[in-house]
């Protein structure tokens, strides 16, 4: 089946098979690769996007779901030339290891700052608790946050 | 496959008559997990994300009519929050953001799984399903709906509508056993409310939902009596012995908690 999804803002085509995930979609018909697959079942949060503004795991979402819907991918928070606020910070803080989570933690930390301009470590413990990292121990994914918030990351 | 994406309520309730092998995806959040894991080969899928009908919610009579696909973060905020805080206990608990922005209510009573999060405070508050087929809407208490493990009342034609339920009035709340905060099936769970009447449902400890109920005067005997109708098992996530004993301990405080 055919299905038009706009992804980051750009209207775009795919075939897909009907019982596919908009994450496979993503990545192996619409060329948008940046969000990642690691459980395909809701449990890591790598494939986090927004689907018309909410945070939602792409593996969980049945890409005829998302026909005539926005989605926003890691690829549309920022550019190579200018970081999206949050990339900056986890950038900085050293909040990216092997980087296989980064995708996913960024855009459930940029969905977070837009709600939460300055949100507790309560606030951000909850809201990345959908996002596992087997690398860094959070401490300094938790301290990127914090610095993006401290920018006006969310303003 | 087929993928059926109906635009309104009458026309998902004329393809559920026609397709009844088509499978309905709300949120997805269960239905997924068997499609990429090459578990669930459905003949079709019937896609139910674009009946705005399900998404609505209203004050009905002097309760609430809670459309099916009503998300947990929906549950978890604003009035309905106010009005039902043991179920908006029992949602804030369930997986991660990014699951509650996607998981609903009919999805959870139609999985009918006993670790089912929304279930237990739905019994207690003496919840009825609404389901609806093309023939006419009918109501049923969750209780009933739920008739076994992973089993439910609903006809090949129907699809599950609405939930209708009453604000309790009265102190209640929802606690949880797992091992950690977040993504976790409950090893146990329990929703209680103590008005003149007090009132218990557990989660992950019987195969189909149960009420426990029991005089105010008897808050003393009552965490015995709702461990005593439990019939838990030993399973990955803990044994019959714990779940019996943690369903009391939960009671207790419970009540402690709606008491005070
Ligand atoms: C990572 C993860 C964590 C989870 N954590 C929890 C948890 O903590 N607690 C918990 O209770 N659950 C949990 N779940 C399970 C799941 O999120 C819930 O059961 C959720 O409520 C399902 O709702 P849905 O809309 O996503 O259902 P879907 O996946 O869309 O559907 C589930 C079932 O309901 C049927 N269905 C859906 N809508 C209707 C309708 N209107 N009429 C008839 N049938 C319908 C479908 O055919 C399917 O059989 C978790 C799932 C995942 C992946
Ligand atoms: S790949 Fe989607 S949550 Fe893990
Ligand atoms: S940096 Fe490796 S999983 Fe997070």
């Amino acid at each position: 089946m055919r299905i038009n999804v706009r992804v980051n803002g750009v209207p775009s085509e795919a075939d897909c098979w009907e019982g596919e995930s908009l994450l496979f979609a993503l990545r192996e018909k619409l060329g948008f690769p940046g969000s990642k697959n690691a459980c395909e079942q809701g449990e890591c949060g790598s494939c986090s996007v927004l689907l018309d503004g909410v945070l939602v795991c792409a593996c969980l979402v049945l890409a005829a779901q998302a026909d005539g819907h926005d989605v926003t991918t890691i690829e549309g928070l920022g550019t190579e030339e200018e970081l999206h606020p949050v990339q900056a910070a986890f950038v900085e803080t050293g909040a990216v290891q092997c980087g296989f989570c980064t995708p996913g933690l960024v855009v459930a930390a940029a969905d977070l700052l837009e709600r939460v301009s300055d949100p507790s470590d309560d606030e951000i413990r909850e809201a990345l608790s959908g996002n596992l990292c087997r690398c860094t121990g959070y401490v300094k994914i938790f301290e990127a946050v914090r610095l993006a918030a401290s920018r006006g990351a969310g303003a | 496959m087929d993928v059926l994406t109906p635009r309104s309520l009458s026309e998902a309730l004329a393809l559920r008559e026609a397709h009844p092998e088509a499978l309905p995806i709300q949120g997805g959040t269960d239905v997924m997990v068997g499609l990429n894991f090459d578990r669930a080969h459905p003949a079709a899928l019937l896609n139910l994300n674009e009946v705005v009908e399900l998404r609505e919610w209203a004050p009905s009579g002097d309760g609430y009519r809670i459309g099916a696909g009503v998300t947990y973060a929906e549950m978890m905020s604003g009035p309905l929050a106010a009005e039902f805080p043991a179920l908006a206990e029992a949602s804030r608990t369930v997986g991660s953001p990014q699951i509650r922005n996607r998981g609903t209510i009919g999805g959870n009573l139609a999985t009918a799984s006993p670790a089912g999060d929304s279930i237990p405070p739905l019994v207690v508050a003496g919840a009825e399903v609404e389901c609806t087929s093309v023939r006419g809407a009918r109501r049923i208490p969750v209780a009933d709906f739920v008739t076994g493990v992973k089993r439910n009342a609903l006809a090949a034609d129907e699809l599950i509508t609405a939930i209708h339920l009453r604000p309790s009035g009265v102190a209640e709340t929802f606690l949880k056993v797992g091992p950690r905060n977040a993504m976790v099936i409950a090893v146990c769970s329990l929703a209680v409310s103590a008005g003149d009447e007090l009132r218990a449902a557990f989660g992950s400890a019987s195969p189909r939902p149960v009420l426990v109920t029991a005089p105010r005067g008897e808050a003393a005997t009552f965490p015995a009596q709702v461990a005593a109708a439990a019939s838990p098992i030993d399973d990955v996530r803990g044994t019959a012995t714990y779940r019996r004993h943690a369903i009391e301990v939960l009671t207790r405080r419970a009540l402690e908690r709606c008491l005070a």
